[in-house]
């Protein structure tokens, strides 16, 4: 229970931080912040990675194999399209 | 070992938070988003490491294969298709959820322990909310490129069956956490939940698709951290709290600039169509000037300054590059050139910002909405491209119509408006715009980008 506790402290502070940077962010990044921030939200890969190796039986090995390829177009996918746009926004200045 | 990994992904947390941070003005975004791929690239090796993980070759297959896709999707992507690909990316990231929450859930039951109540909490959240987001992003996907209907799909009773399938969900919840060996409880749940997504997007209209796109995103952060306390891990906690927050903020945004309450947006409930406002012939009767584009042209050189209000529609005609030109041109004869964008004038959020950025526009003359509307009184010539309803001022005069308190650009304060459009259709709102009758408009009918380019014609013969 402890473990849990700990978690949903860090969850409900995370909250907050992200509330204060993102208000922060000017309308005309919001497409590279909602890319960038799907591309985060692809460290679900951590995870998959951890299902996929440890080799459990047959079943979870393959749930984490996909989940890893999943994650995976989320992560680098999320990146380099980010990276992309952004760098249209500085080409002129 | 165990605590320098944490350590190490407490490093990449504060990397993520750095990278946002750095999205807060354009020059520093560039390295804000390396800054979290790199934080990635430190939990992805940082978690290779764990005692935990007997054999490589499938992890590296997956790596492979889902790298190779997400490049292959990223570089050949178009612009103007964005809003497709950040659905996709969204479902991603929420199948992941549901795939490794039922891996956790076999291991645990393999174990032969019984698990904690707050573990298969968790799993069973991540299954629902993972699969909501993967299944109402493919129809998001599907509605935005066009496969499904963009129009609001209704049907008798649809909110009946979306609580009975909310209530099974949660009752097929329950199952998994009051008897998590039970293997099927689990994928019932997630079968459910899918039924559940598709259900609550297919009835929002192709208008309302920004907010649902920011929503998504918010509930993909979301199942991630919920996959956090499935394996106890803080760095999935706080990046994907950060991102539910995110999206949080970004529906919020588009709600408001959409005069939209997401209740509405929802349930694909549209504001009456006010009955008893003016018909299109009350407003437009007799009173609508066309102009030719040399007319046009002899206006902007008068002009001192010039504001450009671009909507969906210039997306639409591919005219961002010829408009970027025509502003290069104004410019060069000393004439400023500002552009003011509204909200919603893509289909995501800062959608259109990035379509001129990709003309080669200056984000230093993109505008926001409340900016340009500070002294719209200043501007000559305002060009109003592709876009209807955000430049309606019946959102402001008239309290009954259906658009009534919607934010929009003042462009009818500008000293002349020149309407680009093919004709007097109405947008999304479904009401006349009275700025198209107004004394200081002029409209010019056709293909935004062949009267841009008309326009430009004009401009250099004269």
């Amino acid at each position: 229970m402890e473990m849990f506790i700990m978690g949903l402290t860090i969850f409900v502070l995370a909250i907050f931080v992200g509330f204060e940077i993102i208000t922060k962010i000017p309308p005309t990044l919001h497409t590279p912040l909602m890319s960038g921030s799907n591309a985060i939200s692809g460290i679900t890969l951590v995870g998959a990675i951890l299902s996929s190796g440890s080799q459990h039986t047959m079943t979870t090995t393959i749930l984490g194999v996909l989940a890893v390829i999943f994650a995976t177009i989320n992560v680098v996918g999320g990146f380099m399209v980010t990276n992309r746009m952004l760098a249209m926004f500085k080409k002129k200045s | 070992m165990s605590a320098l990994i944490n350590i190490g992904y407490l490093v990449a947390s504060v990397l993520f938070i750095l990278g946002l941070k750095g999205l807060t003005h354009p020059r520093t975004a560039v390295r804000g988003n390396l800054l979290g791929a790199v934080g990635m690239l430190l939990a992805i090796v940082l978690t290779l490491t764990d005692q935990q993980i007997v054999s490589y070759e499938m992890i590296i297959l997956g790596l492979i294969i889902g790298g190779a896709i997400g490049a292959a999707l990223a570089i050949k992507i178009e612009m103007t298709s964005m809003p497709e690909l950040v659905a996709v990316f969204n479902g991603f990231g929420g199948i992941a959820s549901v795939l490794v929450a039922g891996a956790a859930l076999l291991e645990n039951t393999l174990a032969a322990e019984i698990p904690l109540v707050q573990l298969t909490t968790a799993i069973a959240v991540s299954g629902l909310i993972g699969a909501v987001t993967f299944w109402g992003s493919l129809v998001a996907f599907g509605k935005l490129k066009g496969l499904i209907s963009e129009n609001a799909v209704l049907f008798g009773g649809q909110q009946i069956i979306n609580a009975a399938l909310a209530a099974t969900a949660l009752a097929l919840s329950c199952w998994v956490v009051i008897d998590p060996a039970n293997g099927w409880a689990y994928w019932l749940l997630v079968g459910v939940a899918s039924a559940l997504g598709i259900l609550l997007v297919i009835p929002v209209g192709g208008a309302d698709m920004p907010v649902v796109v920011a929503l998504l995103n918010s509930y993909s952060g979301l199942a991630a951290a919920a996959t956090g306390f499935v394996l106890s891990n803080n760095v999935l906690i706080i990046t994907g709290s950060l991102v539910g927050a995110s999206g949080i903020i970004l529906t919020q945004i588009m709600c408001k600039a959409m005069n939209r309450s997401l209740t509405n947006v929802l349930f694909g409930v549209m504001a009456p169509a006010g009955d008893g406002g003016p018909t299109a012939d009350e407003v437009y009767g007799g009173k609508v000037k066309s102009a030719s584009p040399e007319e046009v042209a002899l206006l902007f050189d008068a002009a001192r300054r010039v504001s450009i209000i671009p909507g969906y529609g210039m997306a639409v005609s591919q005219a961002q590059h010829p408009v970027a030109s025509l502003a290069a041109l104004l410019e060069s004869r000393g004439i400023t050139v500002e552009y003011a964008v509204h909200p919603v004038a893509g289909r995501m959020p800062g959608h259109m910002n990035v379509l001129l950025a990709e003309a080669d526009v200056p984000y230093e003359s993109l505008k926001d909405m409340d900016e340009s509307n500070l002294d719209m009184d200043q501007v000559d010539v305002a060009l109003v491209i592709g876009a209807n309803d955000v430049v309606n001022p019946l959102a402001r005069t008239d309290p009954s119509s259906p658009i009534a308190g919607m934010p929009i650009i003042d462009v009818d304060k500008a000293k002349t408006v020149v309407i680009i459009k093919r004709s007097l259709s109405p947008g999304f709102a479904g009401i006349p715009n009275p700025l198209f009758s107004l004394d200081n408009s002029l409209m010019l009918f056709g293909d935004g980008k062949k009267a841009v380019l008309d326009i430009i014609a004009a401009l250099k013969d004269s």
